[in-house]
């Protein structure tokens, strides 16, 4: 079994029919992350027994039955390491699973390996792990963007049929365009957030990287739903989100927000943005060009917001309950100050900083408040442009994946690189990015990709638009 | 206007960040630099307009107050690095 190509809905296919095990599936996924893991650095874990265990006895007739799901290492999966890529949760074993990992396992997914991130999903490039490198599947001096690089690596390396990243300023989609996979972000309130280690808790939603859309749709279906657990998850049914796959674009509106094509963008990248869009004219939608006026505040007015709430979240690594503590401390000071500065890394201290003081007193009204003035017309801005239109076209990040090293040293140009995704998590809508061509750049084959966006709950339309355009002349 | 600065050692302190003297002198202009940035948000009219704390219409959700099994005192303390008699070890808080 080779796993190259393999999708969720080829394997399920193939193990019903009975031509393939769920172990043998596990063995495939063993080989394939040996022949390939050592370059691409995707997973910071794995325990092959375990997921054997599991295939042994897992459910065929299930809808995930006998498919391994790697995951972030920000979700909790019982009796296995949470470190989210940071020093301070070394040696960290989860006590309890995450709601998306029981609706995986309910659904009988095989929750297994631990994909490398950014620390606390803090980054747009993965390098701000303290633990091991991620490389792009398809240039090794490239980053994989972030912060859920090993998710989205392991997939677009055919070294998983699909994983769980988060996604709190385009985490799951950037990553995606970068690797050339597919990446959905579900609505705010869609997936339960409990047992994501919060960064910031106003914009963070768990969502699936996979081969095709056709997929995407299978763990959505699984993950989605209201949880007890999780206070900000909607009590809303949750649709079939398979059965509207295939009805096509014929007669939606799409839009064009004409504030994603800016000075500055790769060249390469606008000329498959644009010939995508033409296929859409193509397959029967109503192309219209629209405007998001307030766009270009979305970076600032996030990191506020996000540094912000993570500056609180993180409050709980104090090296008291789990995660690593400075030795020998002289008093209580001491000890969080110290547990706190060995612990976390660089980017993680910039965010931390920043958020408290955008909150500490003299200072809350003129950043937090007003942020939060601005998010609420960012907001307005999609209400009004999805009053015309049925979705949004754009591109989701404006280059190609970037040299390793190349932003380390200047944070602004790393938040510059989530300016076309970062607005959907304020909003609270969804959106997903989709491989859309190649950009040739020093004559490697870099994706590019497509961003869709839809109004809050509307992932079902989200997905149709998206499928559209991944089955257009086949 | 000035440009904005942040104090970082005042704020570490607040947050209980030690940081190192290296790590003060690097962060302190791209913190500087990135509160620049933000400073555009000055430009936005906001009057009149309500802040979004949260991106849905989510208020005072409420459950049945009832209990359910939660984590031993084993399990919510296998991860602390210093444990004893089932609690939480710590420097000495209070002196005397």
């Amino acid at each position: 079994m080779n796993l190259e190509g393999l999708t969720i809905a080829k394997a399920r296919r193939l193990i019903q029919a009975g031509e393939l095990s769920p172990v043998q599936l596990v063995d495939a996924v063993q080989a394939a992350i040996e022949r390939t893991d050592p370059a691409v650095g995707g997973y910071l874990s794995r325990d092959y027994q375990r997921a054997r265990a599991l295939a042994e006895k897992t459910d065929m007739t299930l809808p995930l039955g006998g498919i391994p799901v790697a995951i972030k290492d920000v979700i909790n999966v019982e009796g296995e390491p949470c470190t989210c890529a940071s020093q301070i949760l070394q040696g960290y074993i989860a006590p309890y699973d995450a709601t998306v990992i029981t609706k995986l396992r309910a659904a009988g997914a095989i929750p297994f390996g631990r994909t490398n991130m950014d620390e606390f999903a803090m980054g747009s490039s993965t390098e701000n792990s303290s633990l091991c490198i991620t490389r792009n599947p398809r240039d090794p001096e490239r980053i994989p963007g972030g912060s859920s690089g090993g998710s989205a690596a392991v997939v677009a390396a055919d070294e998983a049929l699909a994983s769980l990243g988060s996604d709190t300023g385009g985490s799951i989609r950037q990553p995606a365009a970068l690797c050339g996979c597919v990446g959905l972000k579900p609505s705010y309130g869609r997936v339960s957030r409990y047992g994501l280690v919060a960064f910031a808790s106003s914009l963070d939603q768990i969502g699936p990287f996979t081969h095709t859309v056709e997929d995407a749709a299978l763990v959505l279906q699984a993950i989605a739903g209201h949880d007890p657990l999780d206070s900000t998850s909607l009590d809303l049914p949750v649709p079939d989100y398979s059965a509207m796959l295939n009805h096509g674009v014929k007669g939606l509106k799409l839009g064009v927000p004409k504030e994603y094509f800016v000075e500055g963008m790769d060249p390469q990248v606008e000329a498959r943005v644009r010939a995508a869009i033409e296929v859409y004219r193509g397959l029967g939608a109503e192309i219209i060009e629209v405007s998001l006026p307030h766009t270009k505040y979305a970076v600032a007015d996030y990191y506020i917001i996000a540094t912000a709430e993570a500056s609180a979240n993180l409050a709980r690594f104090d090296g008291v309950r789990y995660g690593k503590r400075a030795e020998a401390p002289r008093d209580l000071a001491d000890h969080y100050g110290r547990t706190r500065g060995e612990g976390f890394g660089k980017e993680v201290k910039r965010r931390i900083i920043l958020g408290t003081y955008v909150l500490s007193s003299g200072y809350y009204d003129a950043y937090y408040l007003r942020a939060q003035k601005v998010r609420t017309l960012i907001r307005r801005d999609f209400e009004e442009a999805f009053h015309k239109v049925d979705g949004l076209l754009s591109p989701t990040s404006p280059v190609p994946a970037f040299k390793i090293g190349e932003r380390m040293a200047d944070p602004l140009q790393m938040y510059l690189a989530d300016i076309f995704t970062i607005a959907a998590n304020l909003a609270g809508i969804c959106g997903i990015s989709i491989p859309c061509g190649d950009a040739e750049v020093d004559g490697k084959k870099l994706p590019v990709g497509l961003q869709i966006m839809a109004p809050a709950f509307e992932e079902a339309r989200l997905l149709r638009i998206a499928r559209a355009y991944e089955t257009a002349g086949s | 206007m000035s440009a904005p600065h942040l104090d970082v050692r005042y704020i570490a302190n607040l947050v209980r960040l030690r940081l190192t003297e290296e790590e003060i002198t690097e962060l302190q202009p791209q913190l500087d630099h990135v509160l620049s940035y933000i400073e555009q948000l000055d430009e936005v009219n906001v009057d009149g307009i309500e802040p979004t704390a949260h991106a849905s219409a989510v208020y005072n959700v409420f459950r049945a107050d009832v209990p359910r099994d939660g984590f031993t005192q084993e399990q919510a303390t296998a991860n602390a690095p210093h444990c004893g008699n089932g609690l939480f070890l710590v420097p000495k808080v209070v002196e005397g």
